[in-house]
């Protein structure tokens, strides 16, 4: 009698083994492999869901960008609070790298490095990578800083408590705190224009149309174009906050 | 803030290689580090509590209450500088009603009250309230009072009662070991999980916190014990502060090869940001990171702790020592707490530059303000030992005055 239990429980065994196997079979036909993933997340399909491209090809150092920035979004004047500045790199023959941002490239720049010592020289404008996994937002203790339905990265100014855990977050130093408004303060990628129809301040000066921005859900988009016709990075892809701000022809010395 | 403007201005020649525009204004100052320090202070001292009253080191006992009073005191006003430090503070309580789950700082709060109301105060209260009772029936006047609010109205002793607190004294303490390594260990997580800087992005960094914490609590503890006796015109328990000793010695090992441990990794795998961090530790930071965090506040100690172990010199030159070496210990880990919360912030993000960082005299953020608040735990600790005297409990020792 102890024998027949034995061999009725191995065969009900082998039963469940053969079920789960089936179904794991089937169920893996039916759910084809979705290995390849939006490095910039997606954010929800009826909504567009905003990135930024930026091509270095055209950027020509003037500045107005930063200026406009500073003028559309009550960032103050002093040097050391900008929602988005531009850097120059460059490159010298004995492989030093060289950074500048004098204002934020308000003023416009000039080349201290003489020309024979330049192996190469760009610019880099800079602002909040709207990342969908950001790092800011992740830490904020109150949930003052939270992604809006179209994929930007928002502060609320009347719920920040000032802690400045999310600038220490931030891996681009794209937030500081207003002096006046004594809150954390950054990019909002014109959220009063874009929502209006209109283009971010930065974008409406830029003169070589070096950047632009989109829905990253439009296939059809000037965004998806852009990523699709260039060769696109983004700035410190290590830190895996699923950045959305697209560089075309960054070069490896920029962090 | 135009004060602060020219501040800025002022730091701005300072700069060294290029720093992101925004990184100029130094956002954590001396504030955020008595922070980790206080708090670890708490967690140290109450650690070297357990010792006794859990794993029964019954040579610590002159240095119990003490450690428990010391806890309280400092734990009190953890917060504090904090709260001081926020722009927006009279919004702090925003993070206790509305704590954003993905925050390694959320919790803080939470983790703090369960530690000062679970844990310290309900210890002290089982410790204390058979002598709160009794010292309020032979006081008179407001001290009666007082001692009576403090009973809560338990005033049952009965010798079943006594051993009901002690049992329940006991089990607080075997939650508040796990308590005070949560509140430590989870203060080095807020550093340790900024990925976005390599100085403290590393998952050692709430282990390393915790150690450096028992190491600056024992120190906090031996200090205190040693300075509160001189007072008292008592003589000192050598045996309790060579165990105090050999206890340090031990932990320190621990800190030590942590520490170590971290700075061998980086080195070895020598990451993105390796040069960066070298020109640190070599310029901006060797003051109070080589000379003052390893030499003083870790080796010194370490070589005579250790010396101590093999070899027992004069009574007088071993507390002479003790008390050096309490106070270097103290300052050691100071500034182990200021080279993790400053040197992470003196270099840029992008790794082509240093940025300044320079302490006032006064204002919210300066020395003064940091000094109140290191010197009010001690002015609160010293309410605590007259309220509650360790040395007048039913079950205190006997002492031989010096």
């Amino acid at each position: 009698m102890g024998h027949k239990k034995v061999s009725s429980s191995r065969r009900s065994f082998f039963k469940t083994a053969a079920a789960l196997a089936g179904a794991t079979v089937a169920s893996a036909a039916l759910l084809p492999f979705n290995g390849i993933v939006y490095a910039a997340g997606t954010g929800k399909k009826d909504k567009p869901w905003y990135g930024i491209g930026i091509d270095l090809e055209k950027c020509i150092g003037c500045g107005r960008c930063a200026n406009a920035c500073k003028s559309e979004n009550d960032v103050p004047h002093e040097p050391f609070y900008f929602r988005n500045w531009v850097e120059q790199y460059t490159v010298k023959n004995d492989g030093s790298v060289k950074v500048e941002s004098p204002n934020g490239g308000i003023d416009g720049f000039k080349q201290a490095v003489p020309d024979a010592d330049v192996f190469k020289s760009f610019f880099v404008p800079k602002m909040c990578n709207h990342c969908s996994n950001s790092p800011c937002v992740q830490v904020c203790p109150v949930g003052a800083t939270f992604v809006s339905p179209e994929g930007v990265v928002l502060v609320d100014n009347n719920y920040c408590i000032g802690c400045r855990y999310c600038i220490q977050a931030c891996p681009y130093g794209c937030r500081y705190i207003h002096p006046e408004h004594q809150v954390a303060d950054k990019c909002t990628l014109c959220y009063h224009r874009i929502t209006k129809g209109m283009s971010p301040a930065c974008m409406e000066v830029c003169p070589t149309q070096a950047r632009i921005y989109g829905d990253l859900h439009d296939k059809e988009g000037p965004l998806v174009n852009f990523i699709k016709t260039h060769t696109c990075q983004v700035l410190k892809p290590d830190m895996n906050t699923s950045s959305k701000l697209f560089y075309n022809a960054l070069s490896m010395e920029v962090r | 803030m135009i004060e602060h403007f020219q501040h800025l201005y002022e730091m701005q020649s300072k700069v060294e290689g290029f720093i992101y525009p925004n990184e100029l204004d130094l956002q954590w100052g001396v504030l955020i580090v008595l922070y980790p320090y206080i708090t670890g202070l708490v967690a140290g001292a109450f650690i070297l509590a357990s010792l006794e009253r859990v794993f029964n080191v019954k040579v610590l006992k002159p240095t119990y209450h003490i450690a428990l009073l010391t806890a309280l005191a400092f734990l009190l006003v953890a917060t504090l500088p904090l709260v001081s430090h926020l722009a927006q503070p009279f919004r702090a309580y925003e993070i206790m009603i509305t704590p954003h789950s993905t925050s390694a700082m959320a919790i803080f709060g939470f983790v703090y009250l369960w530690y000062l109301m679970v844990v310290l105060l309900l210890e002290i209260w089982f410790e204390y309230r058979q002598d709160m009772v009794k010292w309020g029936n032979e006081k008179k006047g407001f001290m009666k009072v007082i001692y009576k609010i403090l009973t809560v109205g338990v005033t049952d002793t009965s010798p079943k009662t006594n051993l009901w607190d002690d049992k329940i004294g006991y089990f607080i303490t075997v939650v508040g070991i796990p308590s005070a390594f949560l509140l430590h260990g989870y203060v080095g997580f807020i550093f340790g999980s900024v990925k976005a800087n390599p100085w403290w992005s590393t998952v050692l960094m709430p282990v390393i916190f915790l150690f450096s914490a028992m190491v600056s609590g024992i120190a906090l503890v031996l200090f205190i014990y040693m300075v509160v006796t001189k007072l008292r015109k008592k003589k000192l328990d050598m045996d309790c502060l060579d165990a105090i000793g050999k206890y340090l010695f031990y932990i320190l090992i621990m800190d030590f090869t942590l520490e170590a441990l971290d700075q061998v990794h980086r080195i070895y795998v020598a990451e993105e940001s390796f040069e960066i961090l070298q020109l640190m530790m070599a310029g901006k930071l060797y003051i109070t990171l080589i000379v003052i965090q390893l030499i003083i506040g870790t080796m010194i100690p370490l070589l005579t702790l250790g010396f101590f172990q093999f070899y027992k010199p004069a009574e007088k030159f071993r507390k002479f020592a003790y008390f050096a070496l309490s106070i270097m210990v103290l300052v050691g880990i100071f500034f182990m707490r200021w080279n993790v919360v400053i040197g992470g912030q003196l270099f840029s993000k992008s790794f082509y530059g240093f940025t300044a960082f320079k302490i006032g005299l006064i204002g919210g953020e300066g020395y003064l303000m940091a000094a109140l608040w290191f010197v009010i735990p001690f002015c609160i600790l010293a309410v605590l030992l007259w309220l509650l005297p360790p040395w007048k409990k039913h079950d205190a020792g006997a002492e031989v005055s010096a």
